[in-house]
């Protein structure tokens, strides 16, 4: 009974809270950012640590050279963020999805809810995995990006996947994380769950519904929009409103952008380039509208902040995904990649999702959720329908059509992105 | 006693003395090598590895190389000036504000604060008791939009429905002011307990008026004071970035923030470092300048008391 169990008698699952709320605020933020001085950091502080080997070119022979030497292990360890997998209600360390995967496989799960933020995560591995040791790690979540698990690909530190290891990633995954731009192929990565990008906004301020993106520009609005200042959100977000796609927009789209950009700032419309902060001002009104991540809102709304919504705007905007990936030097890799099968079987797909509740990167997993629902009773089926009636779990076809990844840049192309768009918040 | 005899004393004394000279010279250095071993391992060592940092190219995914591409100091003040001299204005701002606010405030305890000297002291440091994230974050949330104080003001009409204090210059000025101010208050404080009170009392037997006793006695003797309150607010005012990023706005960015970014969230190590080391060139060249208007004897006096 894993299901009803889960749900608590009060309107809306304590889970949709703890699920729908950005876990991946502090990524930029400011300030853990004095004490997370990485080691990658130090390192390169150290006078000129010499490059990593460049994205090294893995033939098909050598994948299955290393996957015909890994074999089934007692389990693995797997690094995760803090709540981001379902959870016994009357056990917080215990959780049923994993607790299955060990009654199918025999395979135990070290879960370590170590990840607080990519930037710091990856600062903690990169020097480990640089001199060719193991990070003690067999799977790990990391976001999509060049900054983030991009890094990771470029430097040759991921091991490539054997995907007749993962049929059910073939039969089930969404078609949104199939072949994604930040990883053609799937080579290294499948998708964990993703989120959108938006406009929170709250209507009785605005006095209008927000639906585009034009609307952050208009003058009504003046001193009341807030933006993210994020190198890879803002101008993603700019790109996509503007009707290009982030994910293969060109420099001359990117000047367009910028453009706009500083349009908006130079006409006093932005409040503030936030960080992470950008909830408060905008559940205390000193925003009306401002750049949003799907999963505060929804926060906001469940802790009191009830007038605020939240908006993909009609012309786009951004996904993210946060990925599984097996590390270098991984002990137990064999483990790793039944768990990543797993994980998109569409039972177990729905556990995850009804504890989860961002985006699954299994649509299918929608009639077990379902189904759960109608076995259930009171509060506890209401919240499973209102999960399976998501939109920000079960995304809509024109969601996911209006809503783009981050683009895929050059180590080349890093600088001359962050020159043309750092200037806009950093002032 | 012999001639030998004496001769031996003579150079035994003039050994003794030599000794004695000796360890007299080497003293200093033993008092000094401590701290001088910790300043050594703690402060010229990180500031190496930090002008070396500034010096590479490179970037996070392939690596940094050790160069001598000075190149970065030109590019980081042409993209960031205008936060550099942003920061200088604010940090000058501060400064003159926490004078005009504390400097009566101190003369007013160590003149008259009588026996109570110690309470009021204590009172005025009473708020640095809690963390000073959580009162400038507090100030963000009293001064909201709408909140407590303005959300009141709006509904009586007394200011504009438009009006607001948080995403604006003055208020990462007076946030700064706030934060600093204690800075400013105590060296004045030492400085004008310090002066003696006959001074004053023989200036009044010479007919000075209240006026002359005040410029000619109690201000010129608090200089020191001055000088130490602006080297302990000017600077750390001038590289703040906590204040600009919860109390300010669009264009309200200093010159911390930036190095804040650059450092942590773009990892460009050499343009943090770089900005950084221009930051405090330009502190020092500014120091320097203000020890020799205000005199080095004062200075000294300063960094003494």
């Amino acid at each position: 009974m894993l299901m009803s169990d889960d749900l608590e008698p009060t309107g809306i699952d304590p889970a949709i809270i703890r699920g729908l709320s950005a876990r991946r605020v502090t990524r930029r933020s400011l300030l853990a950012g004095a004490g997370s001085l990485g080691a990658a950091a130090l390192v390169s502080a150290c006078g000129g640590v010499s490059g990593v080997s460049k994205k090294s070119k893995v033939s098909n022979g050598a994948v299955q050279s290393y996957w015909s030497k890994q074999h089934k292990t007692p389990g693995f360890v797997f690094a995760s963020w803090p709540l981001y997998i379902d959870v016994n209600p009357h056990n917080r360390s215990d959780h049923p999805s994993l607790d299955r995967f060990t009654r199918m496989t025999g395979m135990k799960v070290k879960y370590e809810e170590v990840i607080q933020d990519d930037d710091s995560f990856i600062g903690k591995i990169e020097p480990i995995l640089k001199v060719g040791q193991s990070t003690g790690y067999d799977l790990v979540i990391l976001e999509n990006g060049p900054l983030y698990i991009g890094r990771l690909m470029d430097a040759g530190w991921l091991v490539p996947l054997d995907h007749s290891k993962l049929p059910n990633f073939a039969k089930y995954a969404a078609a949104k994380v199939k072949n994604p731009s930040y990883d053609p192929g799937n080579k290294y990565t499948v998708a964990w769950q993703s989120g959108f990008t938006g406009i929170g906004y709250n209507p009785k301020l605005t006095g209008r519904e927000i639906t585009s993106f034009e609307d952050l520009f208009d003058p009504k609005f003046k001193g009341k929009v807030g933006m993210l200042a994020d190198i890879m959100e803002l101008p993603s977000f700019a790109l996509n409103g503007m009707g290009y796609d982030s994910e293969t927009a060109t420099e001359a789209d990117w000047k367009k952008a910028r453009d706009k950009l500083m349009q908006q700032k130079n006409a006093g419309m932005v409040r503030k380039y936030y960080e992470q902060d950008y909830i408060q001002d905008l559940s205390r009104g000193n925003t009306w509208l401002s750049m949003a991540w799907s999963g505060d809102i929804f926060q906001a709304n469940a802790s009191g902040a009830k007038d605020l919504k939240f908006v993909i705007p009609k012309e786009g905007g951004n996904i993210w995904t946060d990925n599984l990936a097996i590390p270098k030097g991984a002990a137990n890799a064999f483990d790793a990649i039944t768990y990543m099968n797993y994980v998109y079987e569409p039972r177990a797909a729905a556990i995850m999702a009804e504890g989860i509740n961002y985006i699954t990167p299994v649509p299918s997993c929608r009639s077990y959720v379902r189904s759960d629902a109608a076995k259930a009773k009171g509060s506890a089926r209401q919240t499973l329908e209102y999960i399976a009636d998501n939109p920000l779990v079960f995304p809509t076809a024109d969601e996911y059509a209006h809503t783009h990844h981050f683009p895929n840049l050059t180590s080349a192309q890093i600088p001359v992105w962050e020159n043309m768009f750092e200037p806009i918040y950093q002032s | 006693m012999s001639t030998v005899e004496a001769v031996e004393a003579r150079s035994g004394a003039r050994r003794g003395r030599r000794t004695r000279r000796l360890r007299a010279t080497l003293a200093p250095y033993g008092l000094v090598l401590p701290g001088g071993l910790w300043l050594a391992i703690f402060f010229v060592a990180p500031m190496v590895a930090m002008l070396l940092l500034s010096l590479q190219t490179g970037n996070i995914i392939s690596g940094f190389q050790q160069t001598l591409h000075v190149a970065t100091y030109e590019n980081v003040v042409r993209t960031y000036h205008t936060e550099l001299v942003r920061s200088l204005v604010y940090g000058l701002i501060v400064s003159a504000v926490t004078i005009v606010l504390a400097y009566p405030m101190a003369y007013w305890i160590a003149f008259h604060g009588g026996s109570r000297k110690s309470t009021y002291l204590f009172l005025t440091l009473l708020p640095f008791f809690v963390s000073f994230l959580i009162r400038t974050l507090s100030w963000n949330f009293l001064l909201a939009d709408n909140g407590l104080i303005l959300g009141q003001l709006k509904s009586w009409g007394i200011v504009s429905q438009d009006f607001h204090v948080l995403a604006t210059p003055f208020a990462v000025i007076a946030g700064l002011t706030y934060n600093f101010f204690p800075f400013m208050l105590l060296p004045l404080y030492v400085a004008l307990e310090r002066i003696d009170k006959s001074m004053v009392e023989a200036a009044t037997d010479l007919y000075a008026g209240r006026t002359q006793r005040f410029l000619r006695i109690v201000l010129p003797l608090s200089i020191p004071g001055v000088f130490a309150g602006v080297l302990l607010v000017f600077v750390p005012a001038s590289s703040d970035f906590i204040n600009a990023s919860i109390l300010g706005g669009t264009n309200t960015t200093m010159i911390g923030n930036v190095i804040q970014t650059e450092y942590f969230t773009n990892n460009d190590y050499p343009s943090a470092s770089a900005l950084a080391f221009v930051l405090m060139a330009i502190l020092l060249i500014g120091i320097f300048a203000y020890a020799r208007a205000l005199g080095t004897k004062d200075v000294l006096e300063a960094s003494a008391g």
